[in-house]
């Protein structure tokens, strides 16, 4: 089980980086949400992967570590808001620059123009 | 105590010119003096102390963290350079009194002015290493805005500019110097420093440490191959030069290898390094002191000569060597600044400083021609003066010194090279000006300056000849407490005009009289200096300054390209090196714990993502496709949460997921539909490459923590969940109770981000195509009814779930963020489903005030608890009965959480809406009737390959629920 965990967050970030390493902007976003994906779930498992154990504190033995997943929770709600900041930010780089391209670079001869 | 207000009054003092400034300048002159004068006097003061042989201390603490302590020390070297700093400070304040012209800003002048005396004070007192620095880098800081006191003029400009880059990268050396022998030492103290100079030289670090410290003395000092500074540094008015550049700022060199000789002289390295130095800065700045045809250069050269001097004594380090170079630097300073204030008087009388121009002012000046005669005296070594003396020790102690080995009789031989010289170029300066028949008429009409402002003159002149007719009497108290104060052991000396005939004596002769031939021999030397092309000093700074920029934007733009993808790839590449060194240096990867077993669902989800991860990526040049296969990462993502005993985990992810992908439909639809292939194969190779390899580090990282046991600290948490926060869900306790600090944070990043986004939508130019990417028009059924009618039914609905998951927060999976999360999915399904107008309507306030105040409500519950004496954010929870509910739970971070769960709200619906209503006239803008011609929407070219345009389709607004 751990192993398939350990390759699956593998996957995901191998992924993501990927498509963060390209030069138009939604395919980096999707590749950092992506990323966030494995890296969230790499976080998790910090804490042990813990099999229907306890949700709430009720004099069993058998609880899944808190800590993670409290630090988690908060990372993704961020995670949402950094994307959307991303993203927002691509469409007034596309508005700004004419183009989608991630160095903002301006304008060139044969692009599309607004 | 005194010893604190001696170094802090001239500081104070900085303040009096400013305050004075107004009342005129007689009085800001004389209210400038009065706390620099008190200084003195209690300088001298402290004279009985002193003359019994201690040093006096103060300490204060002031950064004990560093080592740092305000502490001062008054041994006989800073008595020395006190009575030097101070009292010809006070001298050049009355000389500037005359010599700056009215319409000058004087009290800026001597602000600056007592800030250096201040400065200079503080680094002869200091009695920590890291004070020193401090003062020292104060020393640099003011001299560069003395010298560059005529900022009108360009070459103050660079004089200054280039004195504060030589002098400061010096400071940085300094420094990284002392720390080196705080470190040695174990201690910043001057005390424990002088003490230990057995260890200093006993560790490795020693020749690195002298390096370093040497640097600093060098460059301040002016020594070869850094004296280049200080001619340029002569564009500063002339009290600036005499004081600066003679007296003062010059010695501070100087000063710091006195100071730290009993530490870090002593080794061969020291000497020959220091007097090698010393010998090279006198010879060169003494022939270029002879050829020099402005009065201040040859003065300037002369000074470089004389530090050279005396660095070459210090480097021969015998008690001896430095009695002679106190001995010198005292003389030095009486001499040199009575010279440059006979420069200034005279530049100042006759509108010019150029040899050539002047002459013949003996008629004119009597009296100042006299003063100046008998100061050049001095400095030439002309038996009778002060400078005689020292200069003939200074010649006994190169021909005593075996620094050199085999080669130390080359000591001797070109001290006396550097004696001729120095006749030479003293002659030169005193004939020229007064006594040589005047070749033109001089731009004013020369006559004897204003009785006070010779007064300076004078004292100082009178000195020179006093000291040199009676050393033993005027200089062997000073002396014998600061040569205590440098070697530690009192030295029995005899100051004496006589010492019969010997070898020094003849030294002495031979340079007067091969001096004045020199002098005689001059057009023939001029001759020979005009072959060789002259190297202005200032142009090579300029050039080297101007490599080095080159070089380095060069170098930046080696690696800052402005390529998003090659930071990327750099970035990517530093941390697969340095994960990947880390997982070699693990012995074994699986750790002591096992695999837990697999099941046949835990397979399928493994699959699921997967496939969803290697399907975005595959597919992602068409990004609505390649979006989809995103979700279904983001779906089984969050069953992965609810796999493994996370249900609050489950929850969020779920909610967030829902406004992510509305989020990216949203903006996908303003921009590319699809991505253009432009990589190169070789490039995708890279990549792929780069993302596996780091891919399977995190594999391998995750995979080698699951199999160790994780002993954490959770158990702490789970303890005290229901004892301290009184809530059974340990996770949202978490969050809202134990590390609540962290989450007040993460809302405020999530509002500020939302409001950083309501910005970036401001004035927002937009591509809206009217079609999709496959060329297909968006459908007329803009508000499908089912949607419509569920998404009504629904509202009331979600609301009730939202609050129910809030209120049970603290003990069942659910709290804030969730909730919030609910919520916001509920408004937005409405938007999208009856469209920003209608929405609009019903649902008019802007939503940043509610984040705002999300934010505040959880601030102020933190601050709440400061009321009842506790620390920020400390919570309180009871129990209390109500009739039909029952027992009932409060706590204050339910609060908290009401406030974590607006700025949710509030945030995402910023975010969302705003975007969702970019189309409409509720778009975000600052003014929206003088904008609504910019800001209309702009169409993109239709795409006739696939669809031909129809001229008579208005371009509907697109609408969300196409996204």
């Amino acid at each position: 089980m751990e192993s398939l965990y350990a390759i699956t967050t593998g996957v995901l970030t191998a992924c993501g980086l990927y498509l963060t390493l390209r030069g138009r902007t939604f395919p980096v976003v999707v590749g950092l949400t992506l990323l966030s994906y494995a890296v969230n779930l790499f976080l998790f498992s910090m804490g042990g992967l813990t099999t229907n154990g306890a949700a709430i504190v009720d004099g069993v033995a058998d609880y899944a570590d808190p800590l993670p997943q409290a630090l988690v929770l908060t990372a993704i709600v961020i995670g949402f808001a950094m994307t959307a900041f991303v993203v927002i930010l691509a469409m007034r780089a596309r508005s700004e620059a004419g183009n989608d391209h991630v160095d903002g670079r301006k304008r060139e001869v044969g692009e599309e123009r607004p | 105590m005194t010893l604190l207000w001696i170094a802090l009054l001239p500081l104070l003092g900085v303040v009096v010119p400013a305050l004075s400034a107004g009342r005129g300048r007689r009085d800001c002159s004389l209210a400038t003096a009065v706390l620099p004068a008190i200084a003195l006097l209690l300088t001298l003061s402290q004279l009985p102390a002193l003359a019994a042989g201690e040093a006096l201390r103060f300490s204060v603490d002031w950064v004990p963290a560093l080592g740092l302590d305000l502490a001062f020390r008054l041994d006989g070297l800073s008595l020395l350079f006190n009575l030097l700093i101070v009292g010809i400070g006070l001298l050049i304040l009355l000389y500037a009194h005359y010599y700056l012209s009215p319409e000058e800003p004087f009290g800026r002048f001597y602000a600056y002015l007592i800030l250096f005396m201040a400065s200079m004070v503080g680094i002869v007192m200091s009695d920590n290493l890291l004070l020193l620095w401090l003062f020292w880098e104060l020393t640099g800081i003011s001299s560069f805005l003395l010298i560059g006191f005529w900022s009108r003029r360009s070459d103050a400009r660079k004089g200054a500019r280039m004195a504060l880059t030589v002098t400061g990268a010096g400071g940085l050396a300094l420094l990284a110097g002392f720390l080196l022998l705080g470190d040695m030492t174990g201690s910043f103290d001057m005390n424990v420093v002088l003490a230990s100079g057995d260890i200093i030289l006993a560790d490795p670090r020693y020749p690195v440490m002298l390096v370093l410290v040497l640097l600093g003395a060098f460059t301040k000092s002016a020594q070869f191959p850094f004296q280049f500074w200080l001619p340029h540094a002569m564009a500063a008015p002339t009290p600036v030069s005499a004081y600066l550049h003679s007296a003062t700022m010059v010695k501070a060199g100087i000063f710091l290898m006195a100071r730290l000789h009993p530490a870090i002289a002593g080794s061969e390295a020291w000497s020959v390094i220091v007097s090698l130095i010393g010998m090279t800065t006198m010879l060169y700045g003494a022939w270029f002191a002879l050829i020099k045809t402005d009065l201040k250069a040859i003065l300037a050269f002369s000074t470089v000569s004389h530090l050279g001097l005396i660095t070459v004594l210090l480097g021969i380090g015998s008690p001896m060597a430095v009695l002679a170079a106190l001995f010198h630097i005292l003389n030095h300073a009486t001499f040199k600044a009575a010279l440059f204030m006979g420069a200034g008087i005279i530049d100042h009388e006759t509108g010019t400083r150029e040899l050539g121009r002047l002459g013949d002012l003996r008629r004119a000046m009597p009296v100042t021609a006299l003063l100046m005669s008998l100061a050049a005296a001095a400095m030439a070594g002309v038996p009778l003066f002060n400078g005689f003396l020292s200069k003939e020790m200074f010649f006994t102690e190169t021909l005593a010194t075996p620094v050199l080995g085999g080669l130390s009789w080359l000591l001797p031989l070109l001290a006396t090279l550097g004696g001729i010289l120095s006749v030479g170029y003293s002659l030169r300066l005193v004939h020229a000006v007064f006594f040589k028949p005047a070749r033109e008429t001089l731009p004013k009409s020369p006559h004897e300056p204003p009785r006070l402002m010779r007064a300076p003159v004078e004292l100082l002149v009178g000195l020179c000849v006093l000291v040199g007719l009676f050393p033993a009497a005027l200089a062997t108290g000073v002396l014998d407490m600061a040569t205590r104060a440098v070697l530690g052991e009192p030295l029995d000396f005899h100051l004496a005009i006589w010492h019969g005939i010997n070898l020094p004596l003849l030294m002495s002769l031979v340079a007067l009289v091969a001096g004045v031939a020199s002098y005689l021999l001059h057009a023939q030397l001029l001759r020979l200096i005009k072959s060789f092309r002259p190297v202005d000093a200032r142009l090579v700074f300029e050039a080297a300054l101007q490599r080095l920029g080159r070089y380095a934007e060069t170098g930046v733009a080696r690696f800052e390209g402005g390529s998003l993808q090659r930071y990327m790839s750099l970035l990517l590449l530093a941390a697969l090196a340095m994960g990947g060194l880390g997982l070699v240096g693990m012995p074994v990867l699986t750790g002591e714990q096992g695999n837990q077993p697999l099941d046949g669902i835990l397979i399928l989800g493994a699959a699921l993502l997967i496939f969803g991860g290697i399907g975005t990526v595959a597919t992602h040049r068409h990004r609505l496709v390649s979006l989809l296969m995103l979700s279904v990462v983001g779906l089984v993502v969050s069953l992965t949460f609810a796999r493994f005993s996370a249900p609050d985990l489950a929850l969020t992810q779920l909610s967030v997921e829902v406004v992510t992908m509305i989020l990216l439909m949203l903006a996908l639809f303003f921009l590319p539909q699809k991505t253009p292939r432009e990589s190169s194969p070789m490039r995708n190779l890279r990549d792929v490459g780069l993302a596996g390899a780091l891919g399977m580090v995190v594999a391998s990282l995750n995979y080698a923590v699951l199999t160790r046991d994780n002993a954490a600290i959770s158990g702490f948490f789970l303890d005290n969940s229901v004892p301290g926060g009184g809530g059974h869900n340990v996770v949202n306790v978490i969050l809202v109770d134990f590390r609540g600090f962290d989450t007040l944070g993460e809302i405020t990043v999530l509002a500020l981000a939302g409001l950083a986004i309501f910005k970036l939508l401001n004035r927002l130019r937009l591509f809206m195509p009217h079609s999709d990417g496959e060329g297909r028009v968006w459908s007329p059924d803009r508000y499908p009814a089912i949607l419509t009618s569920i998404s009504m039914a629904l509202l009331p609905l979600a609301l009730l779930v939202s609050a129910f998951i809030f209120l049970r927060g603290h003990n069942l999976p659910g709290g804030g963020f969730i909730a919030g999360l609910i919520t916001a999915v509920a408004l937005i399904l409405l938007y999208m489903a009856r469209g920003v107008e209608w929405t609009q309507r019903r649902l008019d306030f802007p939503y940043q005030p509610v984040a705002v105040a999300g934010v505040g409500i959880a601030t102020l519950t933190g601050l709440g608890s400061w009321l009842f004496g506790r620390p920020f954010l400390t919570s309180a929870f009871g129990h209390f009965h109500l009739p039909l509910l029952g027992e009932f739970e409060l706590a204050t971070a339910m609060l908290f959480d009401l406030g974590v769960y607006l700025a949710v709200v509030g945030a995402t619906l910023m975010i969302l809406a705003n975007l969702g209503k970019v189309t409409t006239p509720h778009r975000p803008a600052k003014e929206p009737v003088a904008e609504t011609e910019r800001t209309r929407p702009l169409k993109e070219p239709a795409r006739p390959r696939k669809e031909p345009a129809r001229p008579h389709e208005e371009p509907t607004p697109p609408h969300k629920e196409k996204a």
